[in-house]
């Protein structure tokens, strides 16, 4: 017995003098050295850290059959058996690189992301708020990238050559019709949407998933924030209105509601800064929006977006056919948008996301001819003139279905599927100086599948493939659009990416109802980028090239309205465009400039040949610069946007000819418009205070520069004038107040 | 000899769990004494959070290893001079930390970690990310004082938050200093449960006080 425990103890003992040294080294799949990888003798305290030059070496008294491991973050875990007898041991290993999202090339062709979160954000949330020539409006924002034109008559994006119908707005997938107020003469609106909803927004440029269609140049993607971080109140009062909100947290933190209300009236601001038109009825909207939030078991988001809007305008300018009389436009507009969104994580790999969305939108304009005195003028006789008292009624409803499915193949390959069902339905009531009625019905139902992958070679080469299929009863029939996107990581921080994809659009509605047999319009799309980023920097260059094919070419129909007759249009636009940001360089300052050059032409509409549009500039331009000093807790913003002239026409029927000719032709003066802004937080850093306040001081066109963005023809073309911004300079002051309801509840618990 | 035999295996049992813990005390006090060392030498900090990780998951059932390793990790990413590796590093140290929590819940000395991670995190861009990081940094300092009322640590950590916040935002020696003086007067009276339990900060005060003279 005796002789048996020492033999336990001498055994012991023998075991623990018997230490056996394992080292080898350590490299990628390109074998370069790795450091810092941890290597374990599984289930044991043994092991070591390689070195810098992807060395290790430990000792350790375990025998026999054993697990070695190795791991660092970004690659696979490696595991090797080994044996462990009396012998040192050494045992070199590979690594594998995982595909990861940190490491992964990103496929970017033709997209600029704002973005907290996601790399390849060129632009983050506050950047949208704090772009001075942006005056707080989600869309203007990206009007300081390069791809955008800087057209102030009318609202939404016209990128690379594209007209503004060439732009979708989609919010978590969903189509949203309305998307900036209705349309004022000679005016360009604002988003209807407070810039705060979203949390990340992709401005694509062009070449974009097959997920979305019925856009020829670009599609603008936003997706609404998750659950705020805390219950929060907030309140804002400046020269054009007061609104207040909540947002309501639940206390489980899994889910949200909110409501809000904004008021906008504009005759503080218009008696302030004169404007050139004359408002019988200043600009005064009421908008209400609510909302929900549902985090769901498996991460996965439920959420419910609604809004409703009215709002009325009407001014007076001087009628560009007489020198004496006045036009007068007003507008009432009624809208209402709501979305309901569901994106989750099913089981084996798969992923939801779907949608159901409805919007109405009402618009009552009735214009009209008046006298010096604002009398209403009614002409019988001339037949242009009489067609300057009229009025319209536009009722609109639209609703979409939408579901994607996603399913994860290996790493960060995906494939997805899914389709889309719009429905719209819009009816005018066009009432003539006579009484006379004309009604007109468009209805559409459009349908779309679509299906993509993504596919991640190895870290450095991915490829995005995509097909999207789309019927609408408008045209009657199908249309097949390719699209692919390769990213090719050439360092560390540059890539270099390429797209290609075919789009198709239906007529817009102003066109509609056309001549019966019309097709798509088609745009392809060729885009090459190179883009280099660092956390301080991006530097990104895009040369691309669009053709377009069956534009629609126009006549008028019997009330003198331009129609869609055919497919003959035809068109191109190409170009190259620099982004360069820089946080760095100067001590707390962050600038970016853009700069694009676009070489457009194209014969739609009545262009009676193939001609620049009055919509495009050959060189634009932008530059913004903001600086944060802390000391004085205040932000300072300048932008400044250049553009060279567009061209401007008076297009004409020529009844001798039969055909429409350019009676007058010319260019615009260069555009330039500089703009500062002031954000001042006079509670930043003070973790006692109850309200979180901002002051905003903005003005736009600070140097009060001439800008001129077109000529409207009086219509024997005797007389041009300038179409201008209602006012040379605008002057923004407000104050946004947050207050944070939980902070207080939790202190007066606490003191309970 | 049955019973001999029985009290031989229980006396060898009782020898081996002894030796086990032992060498478990044995292990973690000597990478306590590398941790002690490493922050000359920001390389070392992550091999001796690679020791701790390993006898954390050799072990499996003790939050001290899991507590130390995130330490480390989190301490390294606070060194990381490149802020687009930051993230790695405090995401490693959530993972770590996230096993010590299902261990020991609501332990004081773990909510301080989770609020150097937030911290850790806020530094990559703190502009961007002041609203979301520093209000979780905030809300677990809070619950590490409640949790335990006399550990100085998160005294500490709210200390040298403020001393490196600028005055402008309320930062500053002179609201630092009152939070140092707490935590060293706590420190003073902190008795840590075993040899091996969190002890540090106290040299760190007393250069941070030493520094708002």
């Amino acid at each position: 017995m005796k002789f048996f425990l020492l033999t336990i103890l001498l055994f012991l003992f023998l075991n623990i003098d018997a230490q056996i040294s394992i080292s080898g080294h350590i490299v990628n799949n390109k074998n370069k050295p790795l450091y810092g990888v941890s290597i374990v003798l599984k289930n044991t305290y043994d092991g070591a850290t390689s070195d810098s030059l992807g060395s290790y070496f430990f000792t350790t008294t375990e025998k026999g059959d054993q697990v070695l491991e190795a791991t660092i973050s970004g690659y696979n875990l490696a595991i090797e058996k080994i044996a462990i007898d009396l012998v040192p041991i050494i045992q070199d290993i590979t690594l594998k690189e995982q595909i990861t999202e940190l490491k992964a090339v990103i496929i970017s062709a033709g997209a600029f992301e704002a973005s907290d979160k996601n790399k390849g954000a060129v632009l983050n949330s506050r950047d949208i708020v704090t772009t001075p020539s942006a005056n707080g409006d989600v869309t203007s924002a990206f009007k300081s990238l390069p791809g955008t034109q800087q057209v102030g008559e009318s609202e939404g994006l016209f990128v690379r050559g594209g007209t503004a119908a060439e732009s979708k707005i989609y919010m978590d997938g969903n189509l949203v019709n309305n998307f900036f107020f209705s349309s004022t003469p000679g005016i360009a609106t604002r988003g209807r949407f407070n810039p705060f909803l979203f949390k990340g927004t992709v401005f694509s440029t062009g070449g974009y998933s097959a997920l979305y269609g019925q856009a020829l140049s670009s599609v603008l993607i936003l997706e609404s924030t998750d659950l705020p971080e805390k219950t929060e109140a907030d309140l804002n009062v400046s020269v054009v209105g007061i609104g207040g909100g909540i947002q309501h947290l639940a206390k489980n933190k899994k889910s949200s509601f909110g409501i809000s209300y904004n008021y906008t009236n504009l005759w503080l601001a218009f008696n302030a800064i004169k404007q050139k038109q004359d408002y019988f009825r200043v600009p005064l909207a009421h908008q209400t929006d609510a909302n929900f939030r549902i985090k769901t078991k498996n991460g996965g988001f439920l959420k419910y977006y609604g809004y409703i809007s009215g709002n009325k305008v009407g001014f007076r300018s001087i009628d560009i056919d007489s020198a004496t009389l006045k036009n007068s436009f007003a507008l009432q507009n009624l809208n209402t948008y709501q979305n309901i969104n569901w994106k989750d994580r099913l089981r084996n790999g798969w992923k939801i996301n779907t949608g159901i969305s409805f919007s109405t939108n009402k618009d009552g304009i009735a214009n009209e001819l008046q006298s010096a005195d604002n009398d209403k003028v009614s002409i019988s006789n001339l037949t242009f003139y009489s067609f300057k008292n009229f009025s319209l009624q536009n009722i609109a409803r639209y609703a979409q279905a939408r579901v994607v499915l996603e399913k994860k193949i290996k790493g960060l390959s995906v494939v997805r599927f899914g389709g889309d069902y719009f429905y719209s339905n819009e009816k005018t009531t066009y009432t003539l100086f006579d009484g006379t009625k004309y009604i007109e019905k468009v209805t559409d139902n459009l349908v779309a599948a679509f299906t993509e992958t993504d596919i991640y070679v190895t870290n450095n080469l991915a490829a995005k493939i995509g097909t999207r299929l789309e019927h609408s009863a408008i045209i009657n029939k199908w249309n097949i659009a390719p699209r692919i996107s390769l990213a090719y990581k050439i360092a560390e921080k540059s890539q270099a990416s390429f797209a290609f994809g075919i789009f198709y659009q239906n007529p817009e509605r102003k066109l509609l109802p056309g001549v019966a047999g019309i097709d798509y319009s088609k745009a392809n799309h060729y885009i090459f980028q190179y883009t280099m980023q660092t956390k301080e920097h991006t530097l990104r260059v895009e040369l691309f090239y669009k053709k377009y094919a069956d534009l629609y070419k126009t006549i008028p129909n019997f009330n003198g309205r331009e129609i869609a007759a055919n497919n003959n249009g035809y068109g191109y636009a190409k170009g190259i465009e620099f982004f360069w940001r820089d946080k760095k360089t100067i001590k707390n300052v962050d600038y970016w400039i853009s700069y694009s050059y676009l070489d457009t032409k194209r014969n739609f509409l009545n262009y009676p040949s193939e001609i620049q549009p009055s919509f495009t500039a050959n060189h634009t331009a932008a530059f913004v610069f903001k600086k944060f000093v802390l000391p004085w807790k205040t932000g300072f913003n300048l932008s400044y946007n250049f553009a060279t002239g567009r061209p401007y026409y008076n297009i004409t029927y020529d009844n001798a000819q039969n055909k429409y000719t350019i009676a007058d032709q010319g260019e615009t003066i260069n555009y330039t418009n500089v703009s500062f802004s002031i954000n001042y937080l006079p509670n930043l850093g003070k973790k006692s205070a109850k309200a979180f306040a901002v002051w905003v001081l903005g003005i736009n066109n600070i140097l009060g520069q001439k800008q001129i963005y077109n000529y409207n023809y009086s219509n024997n073309g005797s007389r041009k004038e300038a179409v201008t911004p209602p006012a040379n300079r605008f002057i923004f002051i407000g104050c946004f107040l947050s207050f944070g309801i939980n902070r207080t509840q939790e202190a007066i618990n606490n003191n309970l | 000899m049955k019973k001999l035999f029985l009290s031989t295996i229980v006396l060898f049992a009782t020898v081996a769990v002894i030796a086990q813990s032992e060498k478990f005390t044995t292990a973690i006090k000597k990478n306590l004494a590398a941790l002690d060392t490493s922050f000359k030498n920001p390389a070392d900090l992550l091999s001796v959070a690679n020791n701790f990780e390993r006898v954390a998951n050799a072990e499996k059932n003790q939050w001290l290893p899991y507590y130390y390793a995130a330490l480390c990790q989190v301490n390294y990413g606070f060194m990381e001079q490149n802020k687009e590796k930051i993230d790695g590093y405090a995401d490693k140290a959530t993972l770590l930390i996230a096993k010590a929590d299902s261990l020991s819940p609501n332990n004081s000395e773990i909510s301080c970690i989770k609020s150097m991670i937030a911290s850790c995190h806020m530094m990559v861009d703190p502009m961007q990310r002041w609203q979301e990081y520093g209000q979780e940094s905030n809300s677990n300092m809070e619950a590490a004082m409640k949790q335990d009322p006399t550990n100085p640590r998160p005294y500490f950590l709210k200390g040298q938050g403020l001393k490196y916040t600028p005055e402008q935002f309320g930062g500053g020696c002179a609201t630092a200093k009152p939070q140092l003086q707490i935590a060293l007067e706590k420190f003073t009276t902190f008795k840590p449960s075993s040899e091996i339990s969190p002890n540090w900060g106290k040299e760190r005060v007393e250069m941070l006080i030493e520094e708002c003279k």
